[in-house]
């Protein structure tokens, strides 16, 4: 059962924020005995990923220009504003006062967002124009069973019941 | 050689500033942010300030001047501003093990001088700058000196000077700032001193450092006027913990309740830390009510002695957002309980603990919420225990009636905040969205 617990915690330590920490609920009666090491400071999914805990940032991906890159509606991804945006990144670039995730393509002077989607075209930015790189994509967290990989706070408690 | 030398490192528009990181539509248009409940603007970015809104002008008096001029208005974002505060602090780790925050904006970094050449500290200033803007989003001004009153001087000017860099390492860059700044606007000195100085013919710093010791000792406070002079000649005082209500009075606000301190010795284990720490709060929150203010933000902070740094400094601070703000002390020593709890590692060994309050408003507002965790009623009684506790310490002494550190459970309930922005990086439901 301690497998199962190692996923139930890092979820929570995800972000600053103070969430509970819940055990997992053993279902035949065992007293885990992973409990007693729940609070080992250096068992922390972010400081472990996260090169940059500093200028690391989560967002929740709303659109669904990259699923070619296995980017979904409702994933979590990691953006890291310490990175030096480079051709073949996904970042966050802003483009018209709005955040859009897209592949960075820089060849010479030619520098283009284009999604992993071929429903969206791709933007070629205008020789001169300033492409102002929000920050570079570094993780994304996905669920395999289909449902969208981090459910919000209250599903997560409740399933966590 | 300098042995020490502090940068002041201040948020432009801090609170506007966090908004616009995830908001890039903001950039370039008015914006201000509203105190709690959306009672004033509390903070402005240079668009609204060019437009000529005030800082705590009421919300409802500026409303229509607002809408007329398109003004971007929004509810004070508490978790958000805490957040990127305590980021911006990571990030000034990397120039120092010695990072000490002073308010929610603003924090002292130490700058170990190398040894082998006189360092360019212009470069580091800069580097400093451009490190928080990329990493953060935050634009900061940076003032240098070898004393922190003197940086918070250099700060000041900084944020005239283009390239948002000062730095006064020298005896002559020194003596044009002091003699460019008026009396009033030191670090230190109150309002009630500033016409006092003035009478005595002192209306500049410059003048003020030229007195004489005795004279500065009889005439601004004793040992405590000492200290702030000797600051101002370039003369670090490391005692020298100046109230931070005296330079927010200057501003014509107050954003921070500060208490921090060294111990006597390296402290590691987590009763005694969580001792000190609680003390530190009772402490803050004392301070809090006699300036009849209320927090909605606990900084808790540690420190490592600073050979000994980690990766992430020597000092690390950990930020517990109250959604109701409060006084009450039972409910900032539960946050500054937690926040110890995040930052306390087993085995390090502690040399310095504090303890800051921040994003401040008037207290008891009435809450006529229908999800008011906190009755009026009850609230009346907190406010009433709070009073006698008070009295009853100032007619018999400091800690005659303490805290046995016991919590109570923070509130859930947000404020009224009609225009408040997600809690973009500290909530799973309000998280950061991108297309």
């Amino acid at each position: 059962m301690s497998t199962l617990f190692a996923y139930a915690i890092p979820a929570a330590q995800l972000l600053p924020a103070e969430l509970p920490l819940y055990g997992c609920p053993v279902p035949a009666g065992f007293p885990s005995p992973a409990d007693d090491h729940q609070q080992d400071p250096a068992f922390d999914l972010k400081s472990h990923l996260f090169r940059n805990p500093a200028s690391t940032f989560l967002a929740r991906v709303t659109g669904d220009s990259m699923t070619g890159a296995e980017i979904h509606p409702g994933d979590l991804i990691a953006v890291d504003r310490a990175l030096v945006p480079r051709d073949g990144h996904i970042v966050v670039a802003v483009l018209d006062g709005e955040h859009t995730l897209k592949r960075l393509r820089i060849r010479g002077m030619r520098v283009s967002l284009e999604a992993a989607n071929d429903l969206y075209p791709t933007l070629e930015l205008l020789s001169g124009a300033q492409l102002e790189v929000w920050g570079v994509v570094t993780h994304v967290v996905h669920a395999l069973e289909g449902r969208p990989a981090a459910q919000s706070l209250n599903e997560w408690r409740l399933r966590a019941r | 050689m300098a042995p020490n030398v502090y940068a002041l490192v201040d948020c432009n528009n801090f609170y506007v500033s966090c908004e616009r990181v995830f908001r890039p539509e903001l950039v370039g248009v008015p914006v201000v942010v509203l105190s709690n409940n959306d009672g004033c603007l509390i903070s402005r970015s240079d668009e609204a300030k060019a437009l000529g809104l005030r800082m705590g002008e009421p919300y409802f008096k500026a409303r229509p001047f607002l809408e007329q001029h398109r003004v971007r208005v929004f509810s004070s974002n508490y978790p958000l501003y805490g957040d990127l505060s305590r980021r911006v602090n990571l990030v000034l780790g990397q120039f120092s093990p010695e990072v000490e925050p002073y308010s929610i904006d603003e924090s002292f970094v130490r700058l170990a001088a190398p040894v082998q050449h006189r360092p360019d500290y212009q470069a580091l200033a800069l580097a400093i700058r451009a490190a928080v803007l990329q990493q953060v989003g935050i634009p900061v001004c940076v003032g240098v000196a070898p004393t922190k009153t003197l940086a918070k001087l250099a700060n000041r000017r900084a944020r005239h000077v283009s390239g948002g860099v000062l730095i006064l390492d020298s005896p002559e860059s020194q003596a044009m700032a002091l003699a460019a700044t008026a009396v009033r606007d030191v670090w230190g000195i109150g309002r009630r001193q500033a016409p006092k100085l003035l009478a005595a013919d002192i209306g500049t710093a410059a003048e003020l450092a030229a007195a004489t010791e005795g004279w500065v000792r009889r005439n601004l406070g004793g040992v405590v006027g000492v200290r702030l002079w000797r600051e101002l000649r370039g003369e670090p005082c490391l005692s020298w913990h100046p109230r931070p209500e005296a330079d927010d009075e200057a501003e014509g606000r107050r954003h921070s309740v500060t208490y921090t301190r060294s111990f006597g010795q390296p402290q590691r284990g987590q009763p005694v830390l969580c001792e000190a720490v609680a003390t530190f709060a009772a402490r803050a929150a004392e301070k809090l009510r006699r300036h009849e203010l209320a927090a909605h933000l606990v900084t808790v902070l540690l420190g490592t002695d600073r050979f000994a740094a980690t990766t992430e400094g020597a000092t690390r601070t950990a930020v517990i957002y109250l959604p109701q703000a409060t006084q009450d002390t039972s409910t900032l020593l539960a946050a500054a309980r937690r926040g110890l709890a995040q930052l306390y590692q087993p085995g390090a060994a502690y040399v310095r603990a504090g303890v800051l309050l921040s994003g401040l408003e008037p207290p008891g507002q009435p809450q006529l919420d229908l999800f008011t965790p906190i009755e009026p009623a009850r609230l009346q009684e907190q406010q009433q225990l709070m009073r006698t506790l008070d009295s009853l310490n100032h007619r018999f002494g400091r800690d005659a009636v303490r805290y046995a550190a016991t919590g109570t459970r923070a509130a859930a309930w947000a404020g009224r905040n009609g225009f408040r922005s997600p809690a973009y990086t500290t909530s799973w439901e309000e998280l950061w969205q991108v297309k």
